[in-house]
Parts: C-alpha cells; structure tokens; sequence
C-alpha cells in the first residue's frame, strides 16, 4: 500500500509501464497512426503500379506481398487500434468512471497489438511478407512458399489475443462502472456502440483464432485439415474466416457511427433524433453481423438455397442502418448547426457511406455476385464503406476528441483543406472503380493490359490516390502547427456528455467526486437545468489508483519470442519464449498488488490548480 | 484516513441465513451430481449396449449432453444467481455463434449442396 | 470505490468473491471469457464435424475408441467438479483448510484425468493415428488437445494458487482468484461433456 505517485518516475519508464486508460488510448492512437501510415503507403505503391498498363514499377511477388500486407495492416493493425484509442480514451469518461475495469490487462492489450504487429511486419526484412491476401484463403495460404504466410498466422495471433481481452475490459467497465445514475439507456452512444462491438469481439475473434490455428497445424506441423489429398476441406477455413471476417467489417463500422452520433448531435445543438432506436438499430446490426458470413462466398458452391437465405439476411441489414441515416439526417432537420471539421466529416461521412451501402445490396444478390465477385467492383464497395464510413470517424472523431486527449485544439482552417483534398481524393479514387470493375477489371493482380478501356479510369484512381495521401500529410502538419492553440479546450465545442466535465488535460484519476447523472446528455443536462457542474455522487475522500507494471511488456515479449520460433519451428526458442511469457504471469499472480491512495490533500491542490 | 487490506484474512462467520444457504446448497449439488453420474451412464449404455437403433441413440444422447450442461451452468456454476443477467446474455449468445459454426462446418462445406 | 472503505476489520461477506469491485470485475469479465471460449470450442467442434469422416485409409474412430477408458475419464472429471463446488461452498463458509484440500482433490483428479489422457494419445499413435495421417486426426488431436491444454492449463493455475496462499486464509484479494478458477474448471467439465458426447459416443455408436 506504498504511494507510488509521489516518487518521480522517468517519463519513458512511465509510458511503458502505465495503465492509466488515457495513456493507453494515447498510445493506441500513435501505433494505429504508424501502422495506418505504413498501409497507406502500400496503397499508394499499387496505385503508383496500377497507373498506367503493364507497368513494371511492382514484380508480381511484390504486388501480391503488398497488397495483402495493404488489406492486413489496415483492418486488424490501424482502423481497430484507432477506434481503440477512443474508447479507451472516451467511454471510462463518459460514463464517469475513473479507469477501466482492468487496467493491467489494458495495457497487456495494447502491447499485444504492438507487438503483433511488429512482427508481422517484421517478415518484410525476412524473406518476403504474407502474399495470399488479407483472407489467406487455403490451399493458397498453406501452400505458399517461404515464411510470410507464417508471419501472417503468428502475428494475427499476438494481436488477437490482445484485441480480444481490450474487448472483455470494455464490456465489464461498462456493464459494472458505470457512476450513480448513469443507467444503460442513458450512456452516450458512443459508448453503446463500444459495447456492441466489444460483444462482436467476443464472439467473432475466437473463430478466427481457431481459423489461424488450423492453417498453423497444417503449415509448421503437418496437418491435414486443408489438405485435400488428405481428406481435408478448404471450405471449412473460409467459413471460419468469415465467421470471423463478417463481424470485423461491424466491429469497424459501429465505433464510427457512435462517434458521428456524439459529433452529429453536438453540432447540430440537439439531442440525438431517436436514441433508443439507434440502441436498438446498433443491436439489431451488431446480431444481424453473425447471420450474414456466407455472403462472401456465394461463388463458392454452397448451392442455391444456402446463398438465397444468406442473401435475404444480407439485405436485411440495409433495414437498421437505415433507420440510423434517417435518425442522423432528423438530428441534424432544424438544429443550429455548425460547420467544424469534426462535423464535416459526419456530413460527409453520410452520402458516401449510403453509396458504401447500395452497392453492398447489390452485390447481395447472389445471382448478380457472380458477376462481381473478385472485380474492382468489390473494392470500390468496401472502400466505400470503410474509408467513407470507418476512416471518416477516425478522422471526425481525432477533431472532435483532440483537444480533451492532447491539451490543444487542432487548426480548423488548415482541417478544412484536409478535409475537402481528402474528400474529393476519395470519391475520385474510388468512384472509377465501380466501373472498372463493372467492364472486367479483376482485384488483386498485379496489372492490366493496354487497349481494354481501363487506362484512363485507373490513371484517375490513382491521381485520387495521391490527393488522398497529400491530405494526409496536411493532418500531420496540423498536429505540428496548432500546438500553440491551448485555449479554450476544457468544453469547446458546447459538449453534451461527461468527458468534457473534466478538466483538459484531464486529472490521472478523471474525477475528483464520481459524477451524479441525472439525464441522457448528462453535461448538457446539468449546463440548462443545473449550474453547468456536475453533481457529486459522493464525498471528496482518498482515491484508489492501480500501480503501474513493466510485466505486460515482458509477458508479450515472451509471447512474440515463443511466437518467432513457431515461425521457424525451432523448439528452443518457443520454450525460451513461454518460459519468459508464463514467467511473467506467474509473478503478477503471485504478487500481491493492491494499487495506492492519492490523499484528499493532494485531490484538492490540484482541483485549486485547476481553476 | 485507514483502507481496508485487501490480504488481510477475513474473521469470522458467515450469518445463520447464509449457513443454511450452503447447507441447502450442498445438498442440491451433490443430487446434480448424482443424476449426472445417471445420465453419463445412461448416455455410455446408450451407445455400448447393441439394441438402441443409431436413429434413436444420436438425438438421446445430444439431449442428455444438453440436460448435463444446462445442469453444470445453472447448479455448479451458478448462472441462475440473482445479477446474472448479462452473464446469460453473454454465454448464451456465445453458444447461439458456437451453433450457427458447428452447424455451418457440417452442413454448408461443399460436399452436399442445398 | 466505497468498498475500501468498509470496517478495517472486514468480517466475513456472504460472496467474498464478490465483494469488492475488483472481485466483481474479475468474476463478469471471467464468464464473458467463457463466453467466448465457447465459440473457440465450438469452431473445433464444427472443423472436427465437417472432417471426422476422413480417415482416409488411417484407424477412425470406431476401430479406436474404447468406451471403458472414456467413461473413466468422464467420471474422473464429473467428480472433480463436484469437489471444486465443495471447495467454493467451504469459500463462503470460511472455512479455508477444506477449501484447500478439496481444491488439492481437484488438482489430484485433473493430473489423473491427463495422464489418462496422454496414455489414450499415446496408444492411438501406435494404432497408427499420427497427426498427420488424415484430416480426422489432424481434427481429432486439435480439439480434444485444445481441451488437454486447458485441463493442464488449469491444474498449474489452482496449484499456483495453493502454493501462494497456503497460509493466507480467506481474503477479499484470493476469494475471487478461487472463485474463477474453479469456474474455469466447471467450464472444462462442459467441455467435456460435449466431447465424451459428440466425439466418443458418436464415433463408436453413430
């Protein structure tokens, strides 16, 4: 029971060893920005291949390693640890809670991912990356040469695991933390997406952990599953996958529309049209996720009943989401609203996520998918629906919340040229596409030959692209140039839920006295009918605080060392690696750990301060 | 201002109410176990004694795996308690995808096509 | 956190494991973790259903399987999970001595119930099962290893807590450890049952 807090740490240690929520969102946010940066410039390679016919800027080889590591890194290494940095960040403070429920294995979480990622982009210096596609679809992944696919199986592992105890945490902060008041029909919807989506973890990740199993047994150990000549079955990893792989493209879709609902109804000064529809749309989505896999492999011979119920359920899908655009368009019917960048984004993020949508009910009919599958057309719908609909949010949302996680508002005017380059960028990139795949291009090779009609639509995709990519770089030099605007970032945005009742940056134990909540928009609430404070669910009294620990890096270090020697199968290795992995464990086990008190004395300096 | 310890060891015993509570308790779960041993048998003599039709046995048997589970959850684990509510949600939503994945591997794999 | 602030001198809960916040964390985010072992073993199940019936020449499970040896081993774990629910009984009670020994009766009957286990692999490998024979076997040794795993997994997690807190007594800080160990093992039970159902008894009878 030693006060740690009062013996200075270095900062490096600090980070490394801390399991305060808002560190660890901050360090989400950075690693998902890095692997976001890395895919980004891997899309931008094809492009540069795809510009003109029969270019040879990309081998073949290479094409293929980069177009899975593209698709790779963007859903399991940037778009989900970006929504991560969020919710660890936002839902703890808005539901007016001081930590998540497990702050060790937050940050056990996180450092999984890293790691995992880590050493899945290790195999670029080892041989050659993954080449079988973001699915690693058997027998192609199982028969693929050198140590890429092998990467692929262990590095997925280690970050699963991670993504998979991130979304337990969620789930058991919101369900038992939530402070007096705050009832679950009253939680901001933000944080209901983050709780739908962590069910959606919870279900969807196991399966494509046994999918990675089953490709692992077969490639390093010799199995039999996908081994046809051995009475294996490659169907049976492309259900697994999907299982899986259906329910990823919600677990990236519903954060987003929690965000474009908090930024929506801030900007429009009203309260969200339909709250306990949108819950309920959420809910409905977050189900309809597991009914629909099969829809990816209505090409497959599942035969013609399997597809039509597939397809039936598919469309139904449209049914909830829209409800949510019809909520989003009647939120904002009559509000004042305001043009900030954050909101630009929403506004934005509407129409082309709608365009996202219709082509995903086309391509819901399974007679008509058996033109479309593997065409451009498949890529520009999911682009659609991803960077409309997921990377809007992320970048709505890093607008939005910057100001609460880094102490500083971003510059508008410099948002706004972001926003427009990236928005036309987008649409020009990939709008072509639909066409392109439409007259016959196919996805994933590597080039095209002149005369067929494709050149022009491709050589505009790819200008898109770079329109894309400069806004980028925009972005990340308003993160540099803005640093001076530290005014007015405690509320400013007129904010209607809890974070933006704490101070900026805010305090390591978030709330001085647990907030009392008395109404949906509980900030909002206080800010007409109260005296814009919050009320006090208790007394100011000494706060309980965990201690920081270095273990979760040395228990994913073991887990990346055991995971390395799978990869080249050397039985020293895995045992050095889990010796080191179990090690860890077995010390945060056997150590009793009980966390620290910061004093009322100290809680009120810095309440003084905070004025 | 004193905070409790968490290591230090917990005195005393528990209420009249509560004893009587385990008491009731251990006797419900030692009968669980002794009809969960009749229906293991039940199960096992089911498929080793030559009479029982496999048409008949295959179903029998899945229900009696389904009665013992039910049986684990509710009275060993203890997922009937009062403030369970979102731990059934969660096992059994966990079940309902489980179920939707056995039933998908052996039935939509290509070998037969509906 | 209001319950750190009880009576210093804590008298013993009705649900010590669910007592602090911490302790209530552990035990909903543990059953959620059940939750999604469920759908873990429920894809092996699924890939072991869809490839059972390739034995492809290799022994299958009718020439492998003897009933005897399975019942044993079903019965041996049933009963460890009865002495599990005697030790969480014994956990409410306060009584800590019998709460170790029937958690040291668990740990005995897991360790037996592996060993069986490991003699079983060991014969089916000299019947001529290797793991890569067929796709059955690849399926078979994946799913009930997996199981395997857990069971071995679970008898260092509880012997590792014994060790610890042999002379502990019951504290707010251990009753949750206890507690979601042994609701671990009751969800190896579960396990189980499906697989003495669907692996065994469907192999030799269906």
């Amino acid at each position: 029971m030693s006060n740690s807090s009062t013996s200075k740490k270095s900062v490096l240690w600090d980070w490394l060893t801390t399991v305060d929520h808002k560190k660890i969102g901050i360090m989400y946010f950075f690693g998902g920005l890095f692997f976001f940066t890395i895919a980004g410039l891997e899309a931008m390679l094809m492009r540069i291949q795809l510009m003109f016919p029969e270019m040879s800027f990309l081998h073949e080889q290479t094409y293929n390693e980069v177009l899975t590591m593209h698709g790779t890194t963007m859903l399991f290494l940037a778009a989900m640890p970006l929504f991560f940095a969020f919710m660890n960040f936002v839902v703890p403070l808005q539901i007016g809670a001081r930590d998540v429920a497990f702050p060790f294995i937050n940050s056990l979480g996180f450092w999984l991912f890293l790691f995992g990622g880590l050493l899945l982009n290790l195999s670029w210096f080892t041989g050659g990356a993954p080449d079988a596609g973001w699915t690693a679809y058997a027998p192609l992944s199982t028969t693929s040469a050198g140590h890429g696919l092998d990467y692929y199986i262990m590095g997925l592992q280690v970050s699963g695991a991670g993504t998979l105890m991130s979304g337990i945490n969620f789930l058991v902060t919101i369900v038992n933390m939530r402070a007096p008041g705050m009832s679950m029909m009253r939680m901001p919807l933000f944080t209901w997406t983050t709780f739908v989506t962590s069910m959606l973890i919870l279900f969807a990740f196991p399966a494509l952990t046994v999918g990675l199993l089953l490709l692992m047994m077969d490639r390093i150990f010799g199995g039999a599953f996908f081994d046809v000549a051995m009475g294996g079955n490659v169907v049976i990893y492309q259900h697994l996958f999907w299982i899986f792989g259906h329910p990823e493209v919600y677990i990236l879709i519903l954060p987003a529309f929690g965000i474009f609902s908090e930024v929506i109804s801030t900007f429009a000064k009203k309260r969200l049209f339909g709250y306990s529809a949108m819950v309920f749309a959420t809910m409905i989505i977050g189900f309809l996720g597991f009914m629909v896999w099969a829809h990816h492999m209505f090409t497959v011979g599942m035969g013609p009943i399997a597809n039509a119920i597939f397809a039936v359920a598919t469309m139904a899908i449209a049914v909830p989401t829209g409800i949510k655009i019809f909520n989003w368009l009647l939120t904002l019917w009559g509000g004042r609203i305001r043009f900030t960048v954050a909101n630009l984004f929403a506004l934005a993020f509407i129409p082309s996520f709608v365009m996202g949508g219709v082509t995903g009910v086309q391509l819901a009919m399974s007679a008509a998918d058996y033109q479309f599958h593997d065409t451009y057309f498949v890529v520009a719908h999911f682009h659609y629906v991803i960077i409309g609909g997921s990377v809007f949010g992320i970048f709505s949302a890093t607008f939005y919340w910057w100001p609460k996680m880094f102490g500083y508002r971003l510059s508008e005017s410099l948002g706004r040229w972001f926003f427009w380059l990236f928005l036309i960028g987008f649409h020009l990139t990939f709008f072509v596409q639909h066409f392109l795949g439409l007259i016959g291009m196919p996805r994933r090779v590597a080039s095209y030959l002149d005369g067929q009609g494709l050149n022009e639509m491709n050589f505009i995709s790819s200008m898109g692209a770079f329109m894309m990519a400069f806004a980028f770089i925009l972005l990340v030099i308003n993160v540099f140039v803005s640093r001076k605007n530290t005014d007015d970032v405690q509320d400013p945005w007129d904010g209607r839920t809890l974070e933006w009742a704490t101070t900026s940056p805010v305090q390591e134990y978030n709330f001085a006295q647990t907030p009392l909540v008395r109404e949906l928009d509980a900030f909002w609430h206080e800010k007409q009918f109260g005296d814009g404070r919050m009320k006090a669910a208790e007394p100011l009294d000494d706060i309980h605080m965990p201690n920081g620990s270095i273990l979760p890096i040395i228990i994913t270090t073991g887990l990346t060392v055991a995971s390395f020697g799978v990869i080249y199968s050397t039985w020293s290795i895995i045992i050095l690696g889990l010796l080191i992995n179990f090690g860890a464990m077995f010390v945060r086990s056997i150590k009793e750990d009980h966390g620290y008190h910061i004093p009322v004395s100290e809680i009120k300096r810095e309440q003084g301060e905070g004025k | 201002m004193s905070h409790v310890d968490p290591s230090a060891p917990l005195e005393g015993k528990p209420s009249k109410a509560t004893e009587r509570k385990l008491k009731n308790e251990a006797r419900t779960q030692i009968v669980s176990f002794v009809f969960m041993i009749f229906i293991t048998s039940t199960a096992f003599l089911t498929v080793a004694s030559d009479v029982i039709p496999t048409h008949f046995a295959i179903p029998f048997i899945l229900m009696l795996a389904g009665v013992q589970v039910v049986m684990q959850l509710y009275y060993f684990m203890h997922m009937n308690a009062k403030g369970n509510g979102w731990i059934n949600v969660m096992l059994w939503s966990g079940m309902f995808v489980a179920a939707l994945t056995v039933a998908a591997l052996t039935v939509i794999i290509g070998e037969t096509k509906f | 956190m209001a319950d750190q602030h009880a009576a210093a001198n804590q008298p013993l809960p009705a649900n010590p494991e669910k007592a602090t916040l911490e302790g209530r964390n552990k035990y909903l985010g543990f059953w959620f973790f059940l939750g999604g072992e469920t759908v873990l073993f429920g894809s092996l199940f699924g890939a072991y259903l869809g490839l059972r019936g390739s034995t492809e020449g290799a022994p299958g499970p009718d020439e492998l399987f003897h009933l005897d040896l399975v019942f044993i081993m079903t019965m041996i774990l049933l009963t460890s999970s009865l002495t599990s629910v005697f030790a969480v009984i014994n956990l409410k009670r306060g009584h800590f001595k019998k709460l170790l020994v029937w958690m040291w009766a668990t740990v005995a009957l897991g360790a037996a119930f592996l060993s069986f286990e490991i003699y079983e692999f060991y014969e089916y490998y000299h019947q001529g099962l290797g793991f890569t024979v067929s796709a059955f076997a690849s399926s078979f040794y994946t799913l009930v290893g997996t199981h395997g795993a857990h069971v071995a997994f679970g008898v260092a997690w509880i012997t590792t807590l014994l060790i610890r807190y042999r002379k502990s007594g019951i504290t707010l800080s251990n009753a949750p450890k206890f507690y979601t160990a042994v609701l671990y093992w009751h969800f190896i039970d579960v396990v189980w049952v499906f697989i003495f159902t669907v692996v065994y008894l469907l192999g030799v009878g269906g």
